[in-house]
Order: structure tokens, then sequence, then C-alpha cells
């Protein structure tokens, strides 16, 4: 039986020990010291929220299908063990072998939100792994990074060997053949990051100077090595029906944020949300085929024992083959004690209806997300959502049985007036009134219409990667805006208003957009003892402020400044596809309110057509 | 039909709870094709119940679940099945076919076994043997007992059936269930408090080893007796 890592007088003294014990069903065995490369693949955050993550499991069953490759897992130890992990300094391990990450060859961390970075530096620190690149030597893993953050690598260029900007599957395996081949012709770590530089999708931050402007801007951001690339290419897979997808997804023993089979039906998303960067990343929308997706439906719930199945895509209900697949799994799955959940749906006919069949109508609500309170401002964001839709869809629903609706706001978006916060709470109450117009005795008790605002931060590769951000001030004084409204409405019994923290958006929106200067702000947080800044429990702003003062940050530059469209950012290296000019005509259309159609309707010319394939090529079979 | 499945829990695995291993058992159920029935409504269930929970930290010879069952194959093709799909320290020992009139395991259950080992160097007296048959030599053996308002005296001395200080470690037999529960650690905490020591933290290793049930008679049997093997 495997040995572990912490002794059993530890495992009894913290809260949920299954987390550091590995063993999971479907858990890779193999030798560590029969394979080439040891990879530990990281999730900067708790083991229940790692685990649920799909990108992952993905990687994961990619990486060991090679037998000269042994990849393992580790999470952020929570605070209880971190705590006692350096009072008996106990280095980090991994949970298949139980053994240091230090031992490994790499380290890949995927960064999906802004708030995990200071738990990137307790994953290092704990592994006992020099936290800047520089200091690294022989002895230390390579330490790459990728995931959604990774389009705006330089908060934390100092603290990475390497990003890997774009989708997992592609180039990971050239990667790690370049790894051998320097292993074998004895080369160093500096040479493996020569090597790797060559490679599409591979950015070496070490290989780069960036200077700046006495106003803080960007002068110069230019490779200063011979094999750096001054444009990194993102990464994707255009065949997505014939790619790496487990069979076998791990089964945590604890119950995981995401207990369940995730089946990823397509990827990127048709619609323009002007606010969203997964939407502009991940273009251009690409299906997988509905065969491929019932085999593993299949293999997944039989090989994991889940008793649930979740479809995930940005919007499904722009999925094609969408009826075909529910029909499937309804038929296939719904007798056997296997229950359907459908995350993003369009509010319809058709989704009602197999809403019906795979939920309790009278315990399940109906999630609208118009992001804006009225239709000007939805056309500022281009979310292609009308009032007329969301009461049409409410009422269908009423009739249907249901009587709770969920709906989601964001609060702070360019162009934002009274009268756009106001109709947060004036649709709310339309919604209601709705309601209230059913005959009395048709009526399945009062309705409850919960808005909920979270605060508008833009991120890179949006076209409001320019826009001003609110401060703390100002997003807490629209949630009052907000708040003062729904209590003026007549149905203000059956309303329900939400908002999210404004220190933690604010902090987001500093990492989101800031620069290789903002680093240091980061690990002078970190040294003060941030970590898991996600979780209110240890989120500590005044931390943090101490840091932005430490480190001279200004506030205003990072966060309030509108930026000129001329301007150098952090992140212009990186080429997602969509271009630089298409952002700056959205953004001038935003200013204008003017729509623009999504991909299917007609093409924007935004420029992932190039990457050759996806819906961009799909009137053209 | 009503099946009673016994399973060990040994290594890493004692650091699963009570409430993860039932989960981990439907995610079984699944993966090796049982034919388990479920209840009626919305979100069916499986008919699955658990004779005895296990602390956290402790391994286990003999635990035990009954489920209920549309159709079966044999209790080796059973086994073999489910073990298929086990982890590392989880396997299934018993599949055994209950008359269809039986209890559940959880509402009769009476005593189990237990086997105690202090860990080196945390032994509460060096000459153990003696000492804990003199432990057990009293007539009676009060402990102070928590309840949701106050603390209540209760003798214990009944409530260990039987004992034996082994190479292997001290086994005892306690009265497990819903009518008397008695937890070995409360016989180890009433054991020092009766040398005068302080107790070390995570002095124990402890195993179960079996937990009976009363048959007809009122006699203590092994859960898996009420069961027979299917060919």
């Amino acid at each position: 039986m495997r040995k572990l890592a912490l002794s059993d007088e530890i495992l009894l003294s913290i809260e949920k020990p299954a987390r550091y014990i590995g063993n999971e069903v479907n858990m890779v065995k193999k030798d560590f010291n029969k394979v080439d490369i040891r990879f530990a693949m990281c999730f900067p955050d708790v083991y229940e929220i790692g685990m649920s993550h799909l990108g992952i499991q993905i990687l994961y069953d990619m990486f060991n299908k090679r037998d000269d490759v042994y990849c393992e897992r580790v999470y952020s130890p929570w605070l209880d063990l971190d705590k006692i992990m350096r009072e008996q300094d106990i280095p980090l391990f991994a949970l298949e072998s139980q053994q240091p990450i230090k031992d490994f060859d790499f380290l890949g961390i995927t960064i999906q939100y802004e708030m995990c970075y200071t738990n990137i530096l307790q994953i290092l620190d704990l592994s006992k792994i020099p936290l800047l690149a520089a200091d690294r030597t022989e002895d230390d893993p390579i330490v790459i990074g990728g995931g959604p953050c990774a389009y705006n690598p330089e908060p934390l260029a100092p603290f990475f060997d390497l990003f890997y900007i774009g989708e997992g599957e592609m180039v990971y395996f050239e990667l790690l053949d370049k790894y051998k081949e320097n292993k074998a012709n004895d080369g160093t770590r500096h040479t493996f990051l020569e090597m790797a530089a060559e490679i599409e999708g591979i950015y070496v931050p070490m290989f780069y100077d960036v200077t700046y402007h006495e106003d803080g801007t960007i002068r110069s951001f230019e490779p200063n090595h011979q094999n750096a690339k001054k444009i990194i290419t993102k990464q994707l897979v255009m065949d997505i029906s014939n790619t790496y997808y487990p069979d076998r997804p791990l089964v945590p023993f604890i119950k995981a944020t995401q207990d369940r089979v995730v089946l990823e039906i397509q990827r990127g998303c048709i619609r323009g949300c002007r606010f969203c960067q997964a939407g502009s990343v991940y273009k251009p929308v690409r299906e997988r085929d509905l065969d491929f997706l019932k085999e593993k439906a299949y293999n997944m719930l039989k090989n994991t024992g889940h008793e649930e199945i979740s479809l995930s895509s940005l919007s499904s209900s722009d999925y094609s083959q969408l009826e075909g697949l529910i029909n499937f799994l309804i038929d296939e799955f719904k007798g056997k004690g296997v229950n359907i959940s459908l995350p993003s749906l369009r509010i319809d006919a058709f989704s009602l209806d197999v809403m019906s069949k795979v939920q309790d109508v009278r315990k399940s609500s109906l999630t609208f997300a118009p992001e804006a309170g009225s239709q000007r401002l939805r056309n500022v964001i281009n979310k292609g959502l009308t009032e007329e839709v969301i009461l049409n869809g409410a009422k269908l629903a009423f009739d249907g049985g249901w009587n709770r609706v969920k709906l989601y706001f964001m609060l702070g978006l360019p162009t934002e007036t009274v009268s756009d916060m106001q109709g947060i709470a004036l649709l709310s109450e339309k919604i209601a009134e709705l309601y209230y117009q059913i005959p009395k005795d048709q009526r399945i008790g009062k309705v409850s219409v919960v808005a909920s605002t979270s605060f508008f931060v833009p991120k890179p590769f949006t076209p409001f990667q320019w826009a001003s951000m609110n401060t703390k001030e100002q997003f807490l004084s629209k949630a009052k805006i907000v708040n003062d409204k729904m209590k003026e409405m007549l149905n203000k019994k059956s309303l329900k208003y939400n908002w999210h923290e404004a220190d933690v958006s604010v902090l987001e929106g500093l990492l989101a957009r800031g620069d290789r200067r903002v680093a240091d702000t980061i690990l002078y947080a970190y040294r003060l003892g941030c970590i898991y800044d996600a979780w209110g429990e240890s989120f500590d702003y005044d931390k943090w402020e101490q840091a932005i003062k430490a480190t001279n940050i200004d506030m205003d530059f990072y966060i309030t400044r509108e930026r000129n469209t001329d301007e150098i950012l952090p992140w212009d290296f990186i080429d997602v596809g969509v271009t630089k000019q298409f952002l700056k005509n959205e953004w001038k259309k935003a200013k204008k309110e003017t729509v623009t159609p999504n991909c299917r309707m007609q093409c924007a010319g935004c420029g992932v057509a190039k990457f050759g394939g996806g819906v961009c090529f799909e009137s053209k079979n | 039909m009503k099946v009673r499945i016994k399973f060990a829990k040994q290594g890493a695995m004692k650091f699963v709870g009570h409430l993860d291993i039932m989960r981990y058992f439907q995610k079984v159920m699944r993966r090796s094709d049982v034919d388990i029935a479920y209840s009626e409504g919305f979100s069916p269930h499986q008919k699955m119940s658990f004779a005895a929970p296990l602390g956290v930290g402790l391994t286990s010879r003999g635990e035990y679940f009954d489920i209920e069952v549309n159709s079966t194959e044999s209790s080796k093709e059973m086994l073999r099945r489910m073990n298929e799909t086990m982890v590392e320290g989880m396997e299934v020992i018993r599949y055994r076919l209950l008359p269809e009139d039986s209890k559940n395991a959880m509402s009769i259950v009476s005593e189990a076994d237990y086997l105690v080992n202090f860990r080196k160097g945390k032994e509460p007296c060096s000459d153990l043997k003696n000492q804990f048959e003199q432990f057990m030599a009293q007539e009676q053996i009060e402990i102070l007992k928590a309840t949701k308002k106050s603390e209540v005296v209760v003798d214990i001395r009944p409530l260990i059936r039987s004992f034996e200080v082994r190479n292997d470690g001290i086994f005892l037999k306690l009265a497990t269930g819903s009518e008397n529960n008695l937890k070995p650690e409360l016989v180890v905490d009433a054991f020092c408090e009766y040398l005068s020591v302080q107790r070390k933290p995570f002095d124990l290793l402890t195993e179960r080893l079996e937990l009976y049930g009363k048959n007809e008679n009122g006699d203590p049997i092994p859960l898996e007796d009420f069961g027979v093997d299917l060919d």
C-alpha cells in the first residue's frame, strides 16, 4: 500500500483529510521511477474546487496516455494544513505518489481566475520552489501556466518559466518531447526554455523586456532572445470530435463542487457579448459530434458511477443538435436513476419542456441573465436578450408551474446611467406583475424574483479592455440606487436583491489588466499572508491595500483610467485570433449603442476565420 | 430481494468518512451494474442502508450494508464485479441473500468486535496486560458522559461484553447499536483515568473486526450469518 505523505496525527487533526490521500476511483497508477517525465498538474485552490475542473480531467487523461509520462495532481492545502506544513516544514506533495512536487520535471498550474494568484505562490512556496523563475536552478521543476488568465500573463510573468497560450490539447506533447530531447543532450534548464520558446503558443516571459513611458504606459515590449517570437499565437483544437476526452474521469470521495459527469458539448460561443472574455478568446465556436458525445456520456457514466450528468458550454442553446442530445440522455439514462442537469439554456418552449422532464418544477428556479437593466445598455454590451424575450419566457414558465426566477445583472458597465440601474428593479417588478396576472386559483403560491448584481470588471481581449472601471465607492453607491428602487416597487415583497463584494472586484480589476509591475504587489500581499483571496473567510483587503501602497501601484492608472486605443496593452503580444482592429470597432459601436449580430446570423469579420474551422466555415461546407 | 454486503476498509481509506463511504458505494452499484432497486418519486434514490457508522481514523474488516435488488447473479459473480471497480483499501467480502422478512442491519446491530492498539511510545503504562485485566476486574467502570443538557455518570462495564489482551492488541467486544453504544475510545478514556495518566493524543490504532446482530433467539451472531451465499 502507498505510504501517505502526511502522518495519521496530522490527517486526523485537519478538516476533510480525504483531500490529501489521493486513491480516488480512476486515479492513474504508475511507477514514477520508470517514466521519463513527471508532471504535476495543479489547480491552485482547494481540492473540491480543483477536482471539479474539466480541463485538468482532460489533460490528466491525455498526459497519462503516454507511457513515458506520469501526470499527477496537486491542489492548494486548505488553511489548516497550510499552517501545519509551514510549522513542521513539510514539503507539498502530489496526490498519486505522495512524493514532493520539488522532485517533478514539471509543475503545470491552471490559472482560472485572478483571485487565485496568491495561491500560486503558496503552491510554489510549500513545494520549496523559488517563487521567482530567475532564482530557480537545475533542481527545480519547470513551472508552466495555462488557462484563461494566461491571456494576460504579465502580472504573473516573474513567477513562471513558461506560459501556454491556448487549449491544452495542442502543443503539450511537442513540449514534452523537446524536454526529453534536451535531457538526452544533457541540456540545461536554460537550453530547454530556449527550445520551448520556438514552439507555437509557448511564451517564455524572461525572454522579453518591457519599457515604460513616463506616464506609466508601455513604451516597448520586445523579445531579448532570438528564439522568442514577437507575437504568440493562441493554440486551439479545430477538430473537437477527434481529440482527447476522458472515458474514466476521476471520482473524488468527498463531495466536489461538480460531483457529476461533465459533457462539454462545444467550445466557444457565437455571441459577441462585449464584456465576455471567454466568448472572445475561445472563438470560433466548435461543436462536438453528436455520436462522440453519446459515446462519451455512456462511458463516463459507466466508469464513474456518477448519478448526474451535466452539459457544459458557454451557451448550450446554441448547440445545433441539442434536442437530439437531450432526448438521447433522457431516453437512455433517466430510467436508471441518473439526473440530467441543463445549465445555461435559453428559456423557451423547448427548454421548458425538457426541464419539466428532468427536474422537479416546484423545486427549481429559472435563470435569466439580462446583464443590464435597460435595452439601451444591453445594446451597449451586445447582449442579444430583449425584454420581450425575457417576459415571454417568464410567462411560458409561469404557465408551466414555475414560480421562482433568478436574474443576473452587472453594475458599472460602460455608459451606465441611473435609469439603467433602476431598470434592474423595474424589470424584476414587471416579471412579478406578470405572475400575478395569472388567475389566483391557477397560481401556485407566491412568485419569487431574485435579482443579483456583480460588479463589472473589464477583461483583456474584449471590446471593453480599454474601458474605465468603477471604484469600490462607485460600485456600492450604484448597488444602493438599485436597492432603493427595489423598495419602491409594488411587489417588493416578492423581490429580493443581492450584490457582490466590491473589494474583490476592484482587486480582480487590477490583476486582470495589470502589467509586470503588478507582480511585486502580488508577491508583497503573499508575504503579508494573503492566500485564498477568492474565499470570504480569508480575503483580507487591508493587507492588499498595504501591498498596493508599498509597491507604489496607482489604482487610478489600472482601474479607473480609460485606455487610449493607441496604447500598447500588456497583452498585445498575444494573438487570440480576434483582431485589435475588430475590438476597436466594437468599442466604438458599443458607445453608439449599436449591436453586432451573432456569428450564425452574419460574420462580423472578427479575424478568427484564419484558424480555418468552426462556425466560420459551417455554411461553406 | 434483500442482500447483505460485507466489506473491509483498510489503509488510507480510514480517512474517508461514513457519509462519503455511503456515496462511494452508491457509485459502486452503478459502476458494477448491480440491479439495485430505487425508491419512487421525482428523485429516486437507491434502497441501501448501512449497519453502523465507522469513525474516521478506524479501519475495519467487518462493515455491512443492506441493499434491495430487482435481480442478481451469484454471490461470486457479484463480488467479482464489485471488486473490479473498487479502490485500493476497499474490498467487498460477502454478498448474501437475506430472507424476505429480514430486518435491516441497522436495526438489529447489538455488538461489535474491536482490536485496539496503542501506537509505539503512546502506551499509557508498561505492563499493559496486567493493568488492563485489573481495570476490567472492577465491578463497575463509571464514566462521565456528556448529554445535551448535562453530564451523567454511566457504568460502562456491562457494555464491555468480553475482552482479551492478545499479542496483536486488546480485543474488545462492545455493545453497539441504537440501544446501547460504546466506542473503544471511551474504554481507553476510562482505562487511562483508572491509571491516573493523561491520554496522549492520537494514541490509538483501532480496527473493527466484526458486527453482530441478535437472531430470533436473542443471541448475537455475525451479521453475515443472517444470509446465504447465492450459487
